[in-house]
């Protein structure tokens, strides 16, 4: 079968709409990450030690398993308990919390690593918690979790696909239904492939200059 | 009161296809990190600009758009690939654009003093990498890949979208046929986490076994 020019003209309108779709949800699903990473996060450190234990476990049995089996759990066994969801809320709900898990782990690192002399610092200029936090711990621990959290985010747009299971009319289902209908499958899942090439290949060089901008903070 | 037995049965089912596209994945996997892994630090340009491309291709696109152009896209040119097929090349091409990186990561961190040595002793390229850097590096590159390896299981579950009758395309059936919807996805959530969890002991276990020996050396 050859590739058509005017095929992929006919059916671009809606490849673009599905891509507003896949952006909207990455980055409704960044800020769940970023929030639910920092609850993890917390939850881990400061939490008496059952719930930090039981944290850990949650945190761990939600990286062990499949995104997408996660997404079929929120979208199909939480109607059963009264919680009906729209799929996009599902999805984002899904991609929060998996992700969550891993914005968590680069929180603790970026904590733990600013050295041990500064919270005493902190503690011998007698600054309160607060204090401590904001201007001596944060201004150190944030910059270097930039990059990796970046990395993350940039896993999750790949994996927004996966929405298109539960129904989500996202790019990939959007090129599925053209490609069903139509039942041209070359041109729908090329340009899908290409869409994600660019802009993964764009935030590569985004995550390239935030590296260099952040990660060496001992240098500066 | 449903019986659960026949269900069950059918879920380890999948969990045994589930269990044989990782292990046929990996081993992919594995194959082609090492090729493209040193192809990416070794010296002719050609080599080298084709491993990158095949590394930032299939780390840039995910591997739901390859496992569905691998299905649907391939019988236009000509190949036909059974969902099995389909599955383990894409996952194994994946998750192995993903290990090539670790590979040349580690190969790269081993020092350059290693090196000089080896052109001190007059070793050939191909024995300075089988006998002093790869020996080196191996230990290196185990936890990642035991990661990826997990990353990799977690990537079978997208194979059920093509037909393949893997433990997430048994569980969808149980729905189906049950009307429940809790009993099938917990169990496998659960059956998954084993999985992952035997992967990550299994990982442990040749991290000891390589490392045994190079106690006091620097890794």
């Amino acid at each position: 079968m050859e590739w058509d020019w005017d095929f992929v003209r006919q059916i671009m309108p809606t490849l673009i709409e599905g891509l507003k779709i896949t952006i909207l949800a990455t980055m409704l699903g960044a800020g769940v990450a970023a929030a639910i990473g920092l609850v993890f996060a917390i939850l881990r450190m400061v939490a008496p030690a059952p719930i930090a234990r039981a944290t850990s476990f949650a945190v761990e049995f939600i990286r062990g398993t499949p995104l997408l089996v996660q997404l079929y759990f929120i979208f199909y066994v939480l109607p059963d308990v009264g919680i009906r969801l729209p799929a996009l809320v599902a999805g984002v709900i899904g991609l929060g919390i998996h992700y969550g898990t891993y914005a968590a782990e680069v929180y603790r690192a970026g904590i733990e690593n600013v050295p041990r002399g500064q919270w005493e610092a902190a503690k011998a200029t007698n600054l309160t918690a607060p204090q401590t936090w904001i201007h001596v711990i944060l201004p150190q621990a944030i910059p270097p979790m930039i990059p990796a959290l970046a990395n993350y985010l940039i896993a999750m747009f790949k994996e927004t696909p996966l929405l298109s299971a539960i129904t989500v009319l996202e790019l990939m289902n959007q090129a599925k239904s053209i490609a069903n209908s139509n039942y041209r499958y070359i041109e729908p899942m090329t340009l899908v492939g290409v869409f994600f090439l660019i802009m993964s290949l764009i935030s590569v060089f985004f995550l390239r200059w935030l590296e260099e901008r952040y990660a060496r903070v001992d240098e500066r | 009161m449903i019986d659960w037995s026949g269900y069950i049965g059918l879920i380890l089912q999948g969990a045994w296809v589930t269990v044989e596209l990782t292990l046929m994945g990996s081993a992919l996997a594995v194959v082609v990190a090492f090729a493209a892994g040193l192809g990416r630090v070794g010296r002719f340009l050609a080599v080298r600009a084709l491993a990158t491309t095949y590394i930032e291709f299939f780390r840039g696109t995910s591997i739901f758009v390859q496992l569905f152009w691998a299905y649907f896209v391939l019988p236009f040119v000509g190949i036909t690939l059974t969902p099995l097929q389909a599955g383990v090349l894409a996952l194994g091409l994946n998750v192995g654009a993903y290990g090539a990186e670790v590979v040349r990561g580690a190969v790269k961190a081993i020092g350059r003093e290693q090196r000089e040595a080896c052109v001190a002793l007059n070793l050939t390229r191909y024995q300075a990498m089988r006998h002093i850097i790869l020996p080196q590096a191996l230990p290196l590159m185990l936890p990642t890949f035991g990661n990826n390896a997990i990353e990799l299981l977690k990537g079978t579950a997208v194979v059920s979208l093509i037909s393949l009758t893997d433990m997430t395309f048994q569980a969808q059936v149980v729905r189906a046929q049950t009307g429940s919807t809790l009993v099938p996805f917990a169990t496998i959530l659960v059956l998954y986490f084993i999985m992952a969890w035997l992967i990550s002991l299994g990982m442990r276990w040749l991290e000891r076994h390589v490392t045994r020996g190079l106690d006091g050396v620097r890794i």
